[in-house]
Parts: C-alpha cells; sequence; structure tokens
C-alpha cells in the first residue's frame, strides 16, 4: 500500500513554533505532505514534538508560522491571523491520550454533544453503526465515570466520529491505557481504519501499534521530521533513524498459503520466502502483516536441522551496522530462497540483532551467506 | 417571642441577601471566569482587590463607602445627577455595599471550580466544533455548578451576618436598613435580652443550617477533586 499525495489532495503544511521557555527543548519546525487517505503514524520518542504537531494541526496550540491545507481546504496560512480557522471551525474529531468525556454528562450524552454540533446531519443509521463499530451501544446510559478506560475512549472515538470530521487527530489514544484495555481496544482501531474514508493521523510511541495501524509513517526526532515512507519499507530498516533498542524489528506484508490442521500451524508466503505461523483462525488467500524482532533472529554458518526452531532462511549479509549497545551488532540479511519472480528490490529484508562477538565468531561479512533462524513470528494485523 | 420590628428585620435581611447574591451570582461569574483563564499581568491586583474585604475591619470599608456615596463622593455627586439622592441610609446602599463586601465569598469559590477544571474540556469543546460561548454555557458553567452553588450560599450567608457594614452607611432604620444583626444590636442597647436570645439562637439556627447545607454539598461532589475550604 503506498499512497502518492497528489495536489489538492492529502495534507500538506508546515509549522514552525520557536522553542519557549523551559518547555521545549527544541523548535518544531515540520514541513507536512501526508497522503488523504488511510492511517499515518507520527512515531518517534516521547517529547520529540510529535503532539505538539497534532495540536498545530487542530489549532489547540496557536501556530503564527504555519500553514496547511487539508484535501484542497485551507485551514491556516502562514503570517495572516484571519486566515487561521480557529479550533471549533475545522472540520476534525481529535481523540486525547486521556479519555475526556465530559463528566456532567452520560456516555449517550456525550455522543449526543458531538451530533447536535456535526458538520452535516447525522441520520440515525449512521449514529447507529458508528456505536456498534466502537461496541458502545450498551454503555450509553452510563455516566463516565462508572466506565472502565477502554470503554471511556471507545466512547470518546465514537464522540469524535460523530461530528463527521474531514480529518481524524488521535493522540496515544492507548497511552493511558493497560496492556489488557490496550488489546480490547486496537481491534476497533483496525476496524476504523478498514471503514473510514477520511485520513486518520495517529501519533504513537509504540512501534508495535504503528506497526499495527498505519499505512504510513513519519519518524520525528527533536521536532523535526527525520524519515517519512510506507510503514512496512521504514520499519524494515537497519538505519531506522529513531532507536528503537528491543523492538527493531521489520514488517512484513504476507499471504497465508497453506494450512497445516494435524500441528495447528499456517504457512505464510512473502515476498523473500516462507514462514511458519501458529494457526489463529486465518484462511488460505488473507493477507497478513507480520512483525519479525531483530531480537528474535539467530544465524548459524549451516542449516540446523535439530533445532526447535521452525523457521529457517537461507540469507545472505546485506549490510552490518552497530548497534547503540556497543555490544550488539545489526546485520541486514536479504533473504535467498526468493522466487524467481520477486526482483531484487522487492525482496524484503530481515534484521538480525546479534552480539558483536558473535559477528566476529562467525567471521560475518557482506556477502556471506547463513541460515537465519527465526524464533517468533507476529502477526499484528 | 418576636415582635413585629424583628419579624420586619429579618424579611429586610432576607430581601437584601437575596438582592446581592443574585447580582453577585450575576456579576462575580464572569469575573470569576476572566480571573481563571487570564494571563493578564493585572491579575495579580484584581484578585488583592477581590479578596480585600476577607481582611479589613468592616468599619475601613463602610467608611469609604460612606464618603465614596456621601454628596460629594464621585458615586454621590452621580446618582444626586440622576436624580436618585444619595445611597448611604438606603436599602440599595446596602446593596451595594454588601455587594462589595461579600464578593470574594462568591468570587473565589466560582474560581477555584473553573480552575480545577483545566483546560481539558475546553479543547475538547473546541474539538467538537462548539464555540467559545457554547462551550461557557455548555460545559464550563455545568461544571462548576458545585462551586457556583457553594458561592451563593457562601455570598447569601455573609450577606446576612455582616453588621459593621451596615452601622457605617445603612444606620439604622426601621423597615429600610434595620437588619437582623443590628435589631440584635439594639435589643441588647436596650437591654431587652429576651428578645435578643430569641433572634441570636435563630441566627444560630441558621448559621449552623448553611454550613450543614454547604458540607453535605461538597461531600457529594468531592469525588470530582472540588473542595473549598471557608
Amino acid at each position: 500500500m503506498e499512497y502518492k499525495p497528489t495536489s489538492g489532495h492529502g495534507i500538506q503544511g508546515h509549522f514552525y513554533l520557536p522553542r519557549s521557555g523551559g518547555h521545549a527543548p527544541f523548535a518544531l519546525d515540520v514541513q507536512l505532505d501526508i497522503p488523504g487517505r488511510g492511517v499515518t503514524g507520527i512515531f518517534g520518542p516521547s517529547g520529540c514534538g510529535k503532539t505538539t504537531l497534532l495540536r498545530c494541526i487542530a489549532g489547540l496550540q496557536p501556530c503564527e508560522n504555519g500553514s496547511l491545507a487539508v484535501n484542497g481546504e485551507t485551514w491556516q496560512s502562514s503570517g495572516n491571523k484571519r486566515n487561521s480557522l480557529p479550533v471549533h471551525r475545522r472540520p476534525l474529531g481529535f481523540v486525547f491520550q486521556q479519555p475526556s468525556l465530559f463528566p456532567h454528562l452520560s456516555a449517550g450524552e456525550n455522543l449526543e454533544f458531538a451530533r447536535k454540533r456535526a458538520r452535516q446531519k447525522v441520520s440515525d443509521d449512521e449514529y447507529r453503526e458508528i456505536t456498534e463499530l466502537m461496541g458502545i451501544t450498551r454503555l450509553l446510559s452510563q455516566q463516565p465515570e462508572a466506565l472502565s478506560g477502554g470503554e471511556q475512549q471507545r466512547v470518546a472515538i465514537a464522540r469524535a466520529l460523530l461530528i463527521k470530521p474531514r480529518l481524524l487527530l488521535m493522540d496515544e489514544p492507548l497511552a493511558s491505557l493497560d496492556q489488557m484495555r490496550k488489546r480490547e481496544i486496537l481491534p476497533y482501531l483496525e476496524k476504523l481504519h478498514r471503514s473510514l474514508e477520511i485520513p486518520i493521523l495517529y501519533v504513537s510511541h509504540s512501534v508495535e501499534e504503528v506497526a499495527r495501524l498505519a499505512d504510513h509513517l513519519l519518524l520525528m526526532d527533536e521536532g523535526k521530521i527525520v524519515n517519512e515512507g510506507p510503514a512496512t519499507a521504514l520499519l524494515s530498516r537497519a538505519d531506522f533513524p529513531v532507536q528503537l533498542g528491543d523492538d527493531l524489528g521489520v514488517l512484513l506484508e504476507a499471504q497465508i498459503a497453506q494450512q497445516d490442521s494435524q500441528w495447528s500451524l499456517l504457512s505464510a508466503s512473502f515476498d523473500g520466502g516462507s514462514l511458519w505461523l501458529r494457526d489463529t483462525g486465518e484462511q488460505v488467500g488473507d493477507s497478513i502483516r507480520v512483525r519479525v524482532l531483530a531480537r528474535d533472529i539467530s544465524l548459524t554458518r549451516e542449516e540446523d536441522m535439530q533445532s526447535s526452531i521452525l523457521n529457517r532462511l537461507p540469507v545472505q549479509v546485506e549490510e552490518i551496522c552497530p548497534d547503540r549497545d556497543p555490544a550488539m551488532m545489526l546485520i541486514r540479511l536479504k533473504p535467498q530462497s526468493a522466487s524467481a519472480a520477486a526482483s531484487d528490490a522487492n525482496v524484503s529484508r530481515l534484521i538480525a540483532r546479534i552480539t558483536r562477538r558473535s559477528v566476529h565468531q562467525l567471521s560475518l561479512e557482506i556477502g556471506t551467506t547463513l541460515w537465519a533462524q527465526i524464533k517468533s513470528v507476529a502477526i499484528v494485523r | 417571642m418576636l415582635s413585629e420590628a424583628d419579624i420586619g428585620a429579618i424579611w429586610l435581611t432576607f430581601r437584601l441577601a437575596t438582592t446581592v447574591t443574585i447580582l453577585l451570582l450575576i456579576l462575580g461569574t464572569p469575573l470569576a471566569l476572566w480571573l481563571a483563564k487570564t494571563r493578564s499581568i493585572i491579575k495579580g491586583p484584581v484578585s488583592a482587590l477581590v479578596a480585600l474585604p476577607l481582611v479589613l475591619p468592616p468599619t475601613v470599608l463602610g467608611f469609604y463607602l460612606l464618603v465614596f456615596m456621601g454628596p460629594s463622593g464621585p458615586m454621590g455627586k452621580f446618582t444626586e445627577a440622576l436624580g436618585l439622592g444619595t445611597l448611604p441610609f438606603t436599602f440599595w446602599g446596602l446593596v451595594f455595599a454588601s455587594l462589595l463586601y461579600s464578593l470574594p465569598f462568591v468570587v473565589q469559590p466560582i474560581q477555584n471550580a473553573i480552575e480545577a477544571q483545566g483546560e481539558r474540556h475546553a479543547e475538547v469543546a473546541a474539538t467538537l466544533r462548539a464555540s467559545p460561548w457554547d462551550t461557557f454555557w455548555h460545559v464550563t458553567l455545568p461544571l462548576a455548578k458545585p462551586g457556583i452553588l457553594t458561592a451563593a450560599v457562601l455570598g447569601f450567608a455573609h450577606t446576612v451576618g455582616e453588621f459593621g457594614v451596615v452601622l457605617m452607611i445603612g444606620g439604622n432604620i426601621p423597615g429600610e436598613t434595620r437588619v437582623v444583626s443590628v435589631q440584635i444590636y439594639d435589643h441588647v442597647e436596650a437591654l431587652e435580652y429576651t428578645q435578643a436570645h430569641w433572634l441570636s439562637a435563630a441566627m444560630i439556627g441558621f448559621s449552623f443550617a448553611v454550613l450543614l447545607l454547604l458540607y453535605l454539598l461538597q461531600h457529594r461532589k468531592s469525588s470530582r477533586g472540588l473542595r473549598y475550604g471557608i
């Protein structure tokens, strides 16, 4: 999935916000060109300015030196205060990090608050569709304080959708939730992704979330965009600009090729070979996205048939990079079992994170052929 | 038990306190909103002015009000020019003095309630296409309700309890400025202790009931993080 923004489509703009007082250690300085469809993940370490960027786009953070056009509609133009729409006139939906339902209204009244002020009339069918999509139909009579954090956040997302926005902004909507609630809410976000026509900007510092949700990715560090591009391509680079440590890994687009009911396994083929996965109910032919973490790959000179590890791929060393940790190295690997049809550039790469000592012992260099043993593969979508 | 004059004083006190409370809620709410939201450098001086009656002896406030509203004071000249005469020793003079005297008791609870809300709810409302005016009526005010109730109760009770200011600018005119506290003073001066007892006991009962109501209100709402100590 690759989106090419064209003029009049997508989100274009720039923001320059000088650092102020003790708050921001750096200036926000970004040039935006974001696809007009799909989920764009804004990813970076805590305090890199991603939330500030989102607030600038929403108009919650006044930014005099900024411009913004969303799908051909100007929201703000540089140096002209009058041309900057106030927040309440921008056709956007915003989901905050903390669940932020109005405490004096019930869940249903919170939704009504939005419905009354929607950009266009919300029909009863649309209302039902949105509440069903978020799975909150039975919660509407409750007061916010009686709902769990995850439920509150689902109501807040439904509320943002009822405004009929042209752009949905989500500021780490899962950050305030515990692991269980996150898992509970992620499937709703995926459904949202599939059923919404409008662009979504999703701010997160979790690789797991962006790997699962984002089509396009903006990487930010110290107030600047350091890289952008399709999520799968960007997350698969060994020289990933934001240090991920244990979270580094590649994202592969794959298809279920066969089902092995005897061992409850699935075989998925990607453009560099095929992998065995635990059978989690996918059907043959389904497109999936899998994530292989760099720390889950070990390398052997010979194929180890005696190993408990099922997934072994012949690979060739393409690049060796130092890791942030002086004991570790990152090795970019090109799978060798690629079908003849896949051209060299299209073959998905793998990244292994191994100790510097192992690199020395195996005397790895560029071009060495090896076996990559993959300890675990996670379906993210 | 209570003489006709006592009942007249109670009725007058009630009228005064009700008028002052209503006016204070109308005038104090915008002031509290401004104080809660502003980043202006005059916030400090304005807050101090509003709080001044908390520390000033009522006689000081009463004295300056008397001069200010009197025939040669700026307000006195203004009201005379309007053909209203001067305000000291009238009901409306008492209303004006009480407005100033009870102002902090109304402004501060409302200001605290609005400050406790933080920016979040107003920001959420803006992203839901609510204009600032819409947000004020449908988000800020309803969320500040416990604070406004506290403010109303405190403003009312404090006006009922004032004595020094009334004596300074209102004197002792039956049906016009003779409120309960002054009536008790008169009874004591005339050695009518039984009468003084009845009225004083009624004031104690009233004050206790008001404070009880206040604590019940706050206890019910305390889960929302709003507390106002007196």
